[in-house]
């Protein structure tokens, strides 16, 4: 719920304006100080010389050797760790909801679990479990090891999500389908399933944000070859160009997230309008409590 | 069977990540209220600024901006923040990383917070003839930090989960340990259980707690 923020103040009239004005002036004075101490210290340390940029605008080889298929192994293991997770959540979040107690339980407490440790603990211990019960290949060990941490991790939250969008379908929609003889599996599948699954898709795109980021951490940790990964090789051979690599780097990281959380926003906004929906959104905002230990979704209506 | 772990300080590695989660919640409490302060300002350029810094470092990866203080800010540029040793400076680096992130969702936290206080109150303050930082001091954020409460533990939690991150600098804290100890020893499944429920200890007690206090604390409406 987004409120114009113009409710706190008064239209500005003529002296508020000038007064604006005034703040407008000294904000900018304190801006530009900022900007000029950063591009000061950058240009004596030569890092804002043009041989420093140039290879990412002229040369195709930076793009080819490092930054593409760096881009490709992060975008691998987000896609996969999604695809796998998504799967695996679903099955978490409706255990979570079964009416048997053991079974909610223990799906509970996977949950809880896997959503209170750190992803990057996740991903030490399953590259240093691949290396000692495995033999997979140290090359692609690191993908590997960072897809599992991701995977457990994000099945977790995901299992809220997929119970979130659940709880917040209508009751009337399980009372029908009761009504007209469904069993529990039948009122999951047919009814309930696909309903949830339309309303949880904002925080579903926007949970890949998440993961997208997190591919860094194996690039940092496990010696994965991704984005983050690629800056010492480029900065090692363009001339120890260190602040344009993370430069190229983190621009490449916020056009992609940015596209990510702006397709989120408008489908949620297109399922809120939606006139054939029952009006259950489970809005991108939502990941972040949901990925939190010891909370708990509450349905609207606040029963179970 | 925990022998092996006399020769390693498992405390001292928890207590890093402790002062990390602490300064690193100080500092970005106070800047994202700064910068959710902006956000709400009725000066243009201030708005502007904190919408494009939220949106900006949200979608930079954490462990990008850490390393990015190492190699960018302390080994080409030479900021060192005012320490002589390696184990200080990279500490401070970790700590500043983990502000600048964190106070991107503090920031949409707290506006979040004050989307919840009814407008009639802000025009009933502003009838009265207080100006925007009255009305924001006196009225506003008063109420939007006790309804949110709630969404600044989920902060702080995943800050605690985050700071694992500055282990890719080199920052002794409870991730690094037990890379070393994995590497060291024979015993992985023991020692990735005793990570787990030292995170556990600190995230899941955290979690129940801020979500009474957030209860207790929240106005009803």
């Amino acid at each position: 719920m987004k409120r114009d923020a113009t409710v706190l103040y008064d239209v500005p009239g003529p002296r508020a304006r000038r007064r604006n004005l005034l703040y407008t002036g000294l904000f900018l004075i304190a801006l530009a100080a900022v900007v000029w101490w950063v591009v000061a210290s950058l240009a004596d340390k030569g890092q804002l010389e043009w041989p420093k940029w140039e290879p990412f605008f002229t040369d195709s080889r930076v793009w080819s050797t490092y930054l593409l298929p760096a881009l490709k192994n992060t975008l691998i293991a987000a896609a996969l760790s999604m695809v796998i997770a998504l799967p695996l959540g679903a099955v978490l979040g409706i255990a979570r909801l079964s009416d048997h107690r053991w079974v909610r339980g223990t799906a509970g407490a996977v949950v809880e679990f896997f959503r209170a440790i750190p992803v990057l603990i996740l991903m030490l211990f399953a590259n240093a479990a691949l290396s000692e019960f495995t033999d997979i290949s140290p090359e692609s060990r690191p993908l590997y090891a960072v897809v599992i941490g991701l995977v457990l991790y994000n099945a977790s939250v995901l299992a809220e999500v997929v119970r979130a969008g659940i709880l917040a379908l209508p009751q009337g929609q399980t009372d029908a389908a009761k009504a007209i003889g469904m069993r529990k599996g039948q009122i999951m599948t047919f009814v309930l399933l696909p309903q949830a699954v339309t309303a949880m898709l904002p925080a579903l795109v926007s949970q890949l944000v998440v993961i997208v980021k997190d591919t860094a951490l194996g690039g940092a940790m496990l010696g994965f070859s991704e984005l983050l990964a690629s800056v010492r090789p480029m900065s090692a051979n363009y001339g120890a160009n260190t602040i344009a690599s993370f430069t190229v780097v983190a621009v490449i990281f916020i056009v992609l997230n940015f596209a990510l959380t702006t397709f989120a926003s408008w489908l949620e906004r297109r399922l809120r309008r939606g006139r054939k929906s029952t009006g259950a959104v489970v809005g991108a905002d939502a990941v972040e409590e949901l990925a939190t230990p010891g909370e708990h979704v509450v349905p609207p209506d606040g029963t179970k | 069977m925990f022998d092996f772990l006399e020769g390693y300080d498992l405390l001292g590695a928890f207590w890093v990540t402790v002062q990390l989660t602490v300064y690193s919640a100080i500092g970005s409490l106070i800047w994202g209220t700064l910068l959710a302060a902006m956000r709400v300002s009725p000066v243009p350029l201030m708005r502007g600024f904190g919408t494009a810094y939220v949106n900006i470092v949200r979608n930079i990866p954490l462990t990008v901006i850490i390393v990015f203080t190492s190699l960018g800010l302390f080994q080409t540029l030479n900021v060192s923040l005012g320490a002589d040793d390696f184990t200080t400076i990279n500490f401070r680096l970790a700590v500043l990383g983990l502000i600048a992130y964190t106070s991107a969702f503090v920031c949409e936290a707290v506006r979040s917070g004050i989307n919840t206080v009814p407008i009639g109150q802000v025009e009933a303050a502003r009838a009265i003839g207080l100006s925007f930082p009255q009305v924001l001091r006196l009225i506003v954020l008063p109420q939007a930090f006790r309804s949110v409460v709630g969404p600044l533990a989920n902060v702080l939690i995943a800050l605690t989960k985050n700071t694992t991150v500055a282990a890719a600098i080199g920052v002794a804290e409870a991730a690094l340990l037990m890379r070393e100890m994995i590497e060291n020893e024979a015993q992985l499944i023991l020692i990735s259980a005793i990570f787990a429920v030292g995170f556990i200890c600190l995230t899941l007690p955290t979690g129940l707690f801020l979500g009474w206090v957030a209860k207790k604390v929240a106005v009803k409406r």
